[in-house]
């Protein structure tokens, strides 16, 4: 996983993530054309696939829309990284596989533009501009058997069939 | 050790004698529910699975109250997803509108949540529901769907923080405005991952209608759950709704609180939440002359009985601010008829006000009071979020009823005290 970091700030919420005036529809790639617009309305003229979103505390945080990770899925960015993720947007995260990484300094450090790698293997953030390393806390037992399989429902389909 | 409210009913839900904060359990869940909005998704997500057979048609509800009556042909086919689904399954809770109202204040009013429960919805507010002592938290809509599919839901079992209200509350000082303040001292993240427990004389004397609002806003600290011990208010507000059985759970006295926070009550005046977080809160005589173009009265948190009755005792006689458009929402149809018969409605539209068949509406921006550029509305509702309630540069201040109501006489933001006595 490796890609360009855009910064944001904390408390983004889920309205700027993906506003309501769109959520009249369940299709990911409309979804994905508002990522992050009430944010930044340029955003996704300037991201490009496997791009990164670093953010601040509590990112994620308002409504329950579990179209917030699908948009920033559906745009091509490859994972979130941030101080700290509210808490119905980090099990909708994992829920649907959007990788996820709570780490204070990384959210704190990584600058604007940063190429920045995720060793997941070894619990690690690179950024090759500033050539920091970081440090991610790796998810519970029971949350990394759900991320394994691909998501929730993958889970549930499998507790099913044994 | 003991447990907390919160721990004692997740442990119920579950194989276990007693849970931990950080555990991590799969429960068993009383009722799920999604909306116009969330479920379309779950819907789609449990039949992609392939999976048959929900699991409780007597334990899935769904509102769709969002986008409703329906804004236009998309969110037409959201709540066609909705209804079908509910024919296809014979779910028993399904809300078409007409009977429909905003699902926070629908639930608990039709007896479909009860104390003891545990709860969970695709929708954020759904932590409303610990008012009647549940535990009631909001999630996904993936996690709707496996729900349906398998009546449980993943939890890690949450740290609680108690929240102490002595005194009372006095005057105009309503359940909201114990919330709004209560979030401002801690932020919006100062109960991240955590139940709100509520508790102290003063949530003892409020009435449910106040309880919920509270319950209602503890997502806004980030908290996973708000909860409060049932007692005698909770007993009495459950008479008459139904034959569901209930089971009244309470802190053990040697239970762990990660914090506690006491407030004197006596001293908490009405508060305003500045744009654009709930946690920007001043009493109202502090940003008082601060002038608004739109003032909405409604919502999950504030649409309620009591919330209309202040509302028309503030307006009676009188009418909105030339410069102001006034809209009111009932949050349920039987809170509407009430406010009919109790004269409520007239006083409203005497008022020149909107009002509106119960929606959640312009609360998220949806419809009914959408706001323009540069536009400022002053609002009983939940969020103060940038563009929220319509346009990006537009702006939200959040109040209670008492604040809405007086503010929509005076076109700008007026402690209530200045137009109107309390009863």
């Amino acid at each position: 996983m490796r890609g360009k970091c855009w910064k944001f700030w904390d408390n983004i919420n889920t309205d700027e993530i993906i506003p309501a005036r769109y959520l009249n529809t369940t299709d990911t790639k409309e979804l994905a054309a508002h990522c992050m617009e009430d944010a930044d309305p340029d955003f996704m003229k300037k991201a490009q696939k496997g791009d990164v979103i670093v953010a601040g505390d509590n990112f994620g945080c308002g409504s329950s829309r579990e179209h917030a990770p699908i948009a920033i899925k559906a745009a091509g960015i490859s994972g979130v990284i941030a101080k700290s993720f509210a808490r119905i947007f980090f099990r909708n995260a994992i829920n649907i596989g959007l990788p996820i990484f709570e780490s204070p300094e990384a959210a704190e450090q990584i600058q604007e533009g940063d190429e920045v790698e995720i060793d997941l293997a070894h619990a690690e953030i690179i950024d090759h501009t500033s050539k920091k390393r970081f440090r991610f806390e790796p998810f519970p037992q029971e949350m990394q058997e759900i991320i394994q399989v691909g998501g929730l429902m993958n889970f549930v389909k499998k507790r099913r069939e044994q | 050790m003991g447990m907390t409210i919160t721990e004692k009913i997740i442990a119920a839900h579950t194989n276990l004698r007693e849970v931990h904060p950080g555990q991590f359990v799969y429960a068993d869940v009383d009722i799920c529910l999604g909306n116009d909005i969330t479920a379309p998704i779950a819907i789609e997500e449990f039949e992609k699975a392939g999976i048959e057979q929900v699991f409780d048609p007597e334990k899935i509800v769904l509102v769709p109250d969002h986008f409703t009556p329906n804004k236009d042909i998309k969110s037409a086919q959201q709540s066609k997803s909705l209804r079908e689904f509910a024919t296809k399954h014979a779910l028993k809770y399904y809300f078409e509108i007409g009977r429909m109202g905003i699902e926070h204040a629908l639930l608990p009013e039709q007896g479909v949540v009860a104390p003891g429960d545990l709860i969970i919805g695709a929708d954020s507010h759904t932590c409303t529901y610990g008012a009647l002592g549940a535990f009631s938290t909001g999630v996904g809509s993936t996690d709707l769907a496996a729900c349906f599919a398998t009546g449980k839901v993943w939890l890690k079992v949450p740290e609680s923080i108690q929240f102490v209200f002595h005194g009372r509350a006095r005057n105009w000082t309503s359940g909201k405005d114990l919330i709004l303040y209560t979030i401002g001292k801690i932020g919006v993240d100062g109960a991240l991952y955590k139940a709100m427990e509520f508790t102290g004389s003063a949530i003892t004397h409020l009435s449910m209608d106040d309880r919920f609002a509270i319950c209602n806003m503890a997502i806004e600290a980030g908290a996973k759950n708000g909860i409060i011990s049932p007692d005698k208010n909770t007993t009495d507000y459950m008479q008459g709704r139904g034959e569901k059985k209930y089971v009244l759970h309470q802190s053990d006295s040697d239970c762990t609180y990660a914090k506690i926070y006491e407030f004197n009550t006596d001293e908490i005046s009405p508060q305003v939440a500045l744009p654009s977080l709930p946690e920007n809160t001043k009493p109202v005589t502090d940003v008082a002359g601060i002038k608004i173009d739109q003032v909405v009265i409604g919502s999950c948190t504030n649409g309620r009985i009591s919330d209309l009755r202040i509302a028309a005792h503030i307006l009676k006689g009188k009418k909105r601010h030339p410069s102001i458009r006034l809209i009111i929402i009932p949050a349920t149809q039987d809170i509407y008829k009430q406010a009919i018969k109790e004269g409520l409605i007239e006083t409203f539209i005497e008022a020149e006000a909107v009002v509106s068949t119960p929606t959640c509406g312009p609360c998220l921006g949806g419809h009914m009071g959408i706001l323009a550029e540069g536009e400022r509305a002053l609002s009983t509702t939940n969020r103060n979020f940038v563009g929220r309630m319509g346009h990006p540069k537009s702006e939200i201040y959040l109040c209670g009823p008492a604040v809405a109501a007086t503010s929509a006489i005076t076109g700008e933001i007026t402690p209530p005290d200045e137009v109107a006595k309390k009863e």
